[in-house]
C-alpha cells in the first residue's frame, strides 16, 4: 500500500479545470518529484492533496479517503506543505513560527523536542529566533519553512519550489538538508521547477505537462531521457 | 492659559474615561479587521446591545432584591459579555461567513443591515418592556469623590468631583486592555490569531482551524464591546438603542487613527480621540475667542485624524513589516 495516492485527481479553480486525471503515488521513505513547466499544474496537485482547491476523483492517505476533508483535518494526519514562495507569517517571530508548526501539540515538552530537532537540521533558524519572519533573507525562510513543517511531525513532507528565487549555493544546502530528511526515513513529494537538481536527489519521478502527467518513471532513467533533457534540463 | 489649566484635571479624568470606552470598543474593530480585512460596522451595535443587556440584568437584580455592588456588577459585566460575545458569533456565522469569498463590499453591506436589525430589534424589546426606547438605568455606584483646588506655579485649578464609577470605568478598561494584549502576544490561540490574520491559506496547513480562530476573534472582540457598553451605561446612566452608531464610528476612527489590524494602536487612539474630544469640548470655545463651541468637538478630533492619516496613512502605529520573497 502507498503512503499517498491519487487517483484521476480533477481539479478547479472556479470552472476553470487546472488539472486533469492526475494519478500519481507516493511509497514509504521515497523521494518523489513532480517536474513540468510553469504553469502545468505542479502546486496545484499539492493543494489538491491539502484540500485547498475543490477536487474530484480520489487521494488516499495510509489507506484512507482525504479528499473530502478541510485542510487543517489532512495537515493533522500528517500532510505537512511547505508552499510555494514559502508563506512564513511575517509578523510572527521566528519561534512563534515554528510553534504553529505544533499548533496541534498539547505537550509543551514535546514541543521543545521538536524544536530542537529541527535546530539540529537548520541551526541557523536557532540563532533567529526572536527576529520576525518576515526580515529575513530568502534563504532563512525556506530553512524556516521547511522546520515549521517539520514541527508538525508529519508522516510526508511536501515541498513546493523549495529552490524558488535562492542563491545557487543555498539551493545547494537545502537539496542537501531534504536528502538528509529522506535519510533519516522521511517520505518526501517535491515540486520542483529546477528538474535537474530533483532529479538527482529523487527516487522516482513524474512529468506534468497542462494538468496531466505526460511521463512517469525513475529518476535515473527520467534524467538519461532525451526528451526530459531537451524540454526541461536544458 | 488659566482657564484651560483650571479645568485640566476634569478634563483629564473625563478624556480617559471616554478614551477608555473608545479604546476597548475599537479593539473589536481593529481585531475583525486584522483577521478578515472587513469593516464589522455592526460592533457599534454590539457594543449597544451590551449596554441595555446590562441595563436590563440590573433592572432584574433589582427586581429580585439583590444589592447592587462590585459582585453585581462583575457578574452583570460576564453576563453580558458572554451573550454579546455569542452575539457575535452568530453575526459572523450567518452574516459574514457565507460571503467570505464574495467581493469585500457585499459583507460590508451586510454589515450595515445587522446594524439596522440589532437597533430596531433593542427599540422594539426596550419599547415594549418599557414603554420608552430611551432608558435611564441602574447605577451601582452613585457616590463622587471630590479633588479639592488647588493652585500649581501660580494658576489656579478648579476643584473637580470624579463619579467613583469612572475609576470603574478606566480600571475594568485597562484591565481588559492588558488582559487580551497578553492573549494575542503570549498564548497558542492569541498567537494563532495572528497568523491567520497574516495569511490564512498557510495558517490552515499548519492544522489550524481557521473558522474557529475567527469565531474565536468575533468573540473576544463582541464580548469586551458588550462589555464596554455596561461600563458606557454605568457612567452616563441613559441609553437609547441609537448609541452605537456615533460611538461606533468614534472609535472605529480611533481603530484607523492607531494603525487599523494593530491591536496597541487601537488602544491608544482611543484615549487619543477621547482626550481630544473631551478637551475640545472644554476649551474650543476659549481657544478660538469664542467662534467656535463645545458643540465642533468631533470636528476637532476629526481634523486630528486626517491630519495624522495625511502624514502617516497607515496610522501612528501601523508599520507594514518589510517583506522579503
Amino acid at each position: 500500500m502507498s503512503l499517498l495516492q491519487l487517483q484521476s485527481i480533477r481539479s478547479f479553480y472556479g470552472q476553470i479545470e487546472a488539472l486533469h486525471d492526475i494519478s500519481l503515488h507516493v511509497q514509504q521513505g521515497e523521494i518523489v518529484t513532480l517536474i513540468g513547466s510553469n504553469g502545468a499544474g505542479k502546486s496545484t496537485t499539492l493543494k489538491a492533496i491539502c484540500g485547498q482547491v475543490k477536487t474530484t476523483g480520489t487521494i488516499l492517505f495510509e489507506g484512507n479517503e482525504i479528499q473530502s476533508q478541510p485542510p487543517h483535518t489532512i495537515a493533522e494526519l500528517g500532510i505537512a506543505h511547505v508552499p510555494e514562495g514559502r508563506r512564513i507569517f511575517p509578523g510572527l517571530t521566528v519561534k512563534e513560527n515554528l510553534e504553529m508548526g505544533a499548533f496541534q501539540v498539547k505537550d509543551k515538552k514535546q514541543i521543545t523536542e521538536r524544536m530542537e530537532r529541527v535546530f539540529q537540521y537548520f541551526p541557523r533558524v536557532k540563532e533567529r529566533l526572536s527576529q520576525k519572519g518576515g526580515t529575513m533573507s530568502g534563504g532563512e525562510q525556506q530553512m524556516l519553512a521547511i522546520g515549521r513543517g517539520l514541527m508538525m511531525n508529519p508522516k510526508i513532507l511536501l515541498l513546493d519550489e523549495p529552490s524558488m528565487g535562492l542563491a545557487p549555493v543555498v539551493v545547494e544546502q537545502i537539496f542537501e538538508i531534504i536528502q538528509k530528511l529522506n535519510q533519516s526515513g522521511m517520505t518526501i513529494l517535491l515540486v520542483e521547477q529546477n528538474a535537474y537538481q530533483a532529479l538527482q536527489i529523487a527516487d522516482r519521478g513524474y512529468v506534468i505537462q497542462t494538468g496531466s502527467i505526460a511521463l512517469q518513471d525513475h529518476a535515473d532513467v527520467l534524467l538519461g531521457n532525451e526528451q526530459i533533457r531537451e524540454a526541461y534540463l536544458a | 492659559m488659566q482657564e484651560i489649566l483650571s479645568t485640566l484635571p476634569q478634563v483629564l479624568l473625563d478624556g480617559l474615561t471616554l478614551g477608555a470606552i473608545y479604546a476597548v470598543v475599537a479593539l473589536g474593530y481593529t481585531m475583525v479587521y486584522g483577521i478578515l480585512e472587513l469593516i464589522n460596522f455592526a460592533h457599534g451595535e454590539i457594543f449597544m446591545a451590551g449596554a441595555f443587556i446590562g441595563t436590563a440584568l440590573l433592572f432584574t437584580f433589582v427586581d429580585i432584591g439583590l444589592a447592587l455592588n462590585w459582585l453585581t456588577l462583575i457578574l452583570v459585566l460576564l453576563l453580558a459579555s458572554l451573550l454579546t460575545g455569542v452575539l457575535g458569533v452568530g453575526i459572523e456565522r450567518i452574516a459574514y461567513r457565507p460571503l467570505r469569498k464574495a467581493p469585500k463590499l457585499i459583507p460590508l453591506i451586510s454589515a450595515v443591515g445587522i446594524s439596522f436589525i440589532l437597533q430596531d430589534l433593542v427599540r422594539f424589546i426596550a419599547e415594549y418592556k418599557t414603554g420608552n426606547y430611551i432608558v435611564t438605568g441602574q447605577t451601582v455606584f452613585e457616590n463622587k469623590i471630590a479633588i479639592p483646588a488647588f493652585s500649581i506655579g501660580g494658576y489656579d485649578v478648579h476643584a473637580s468631583a470624579i463619579k467613583s464609577n469612572t475609576l470603574v470605568v478606566i480600571g475594568i478598561a485597562v484591565l481588559i486592555m492588558i488582559v487580551l494584549d497578553i492573549f494575542v502576544n503570549r498564548t497558542k490561540w492569541g498567537i494563532a490569531m495572528r497568523a491567520v490574520a497574516q495569511d490564512r491559506d498557510t495558517a490552515a496547513l499548519m492544522g489550524i482551524n481557521v473558522n474557529k480562530v475567527i469565531a474565536l476573534t468575533f468573540f473576544i472582540g463582541s464580548a469586551i464591546g458588550g462589555a464596554t457598553g455596561v461600563l458606557y451605561a454605568q457612567q452616563y446612566a441613559t441609553i437609547n438603542p441609537f448609541i452605537g452608531f456615533i460611538l461606533g464610528l468614534k472609535a472605529f476612527t480611533a481603530a484607523v487613527l492607531g494603525g487599523i489590524g494593530n491591536i496597541r494602536g487601537a488602544m491608544f487612539g482611543g484615549l487619543l480621540i477621547g482626550l481630544l474630544e473631551v478637551f475640545a469640548a472644554a476649551n474650543l470655545g476659549i481657544l478660538t475667542g469664542g467662534a467656535l463651541g463645545a458643540e465642533y468637538k468631533d470636528v476637532f478630533a476629526f481634523i486630528i485624524l486626517i491630519l495624522v492619516l495625511i502624514f502617516k496613512p497607515a496610522g501612528l502605529f501601523g508599520q507594514a513589516v518589510k517583506e522579503k520573497v
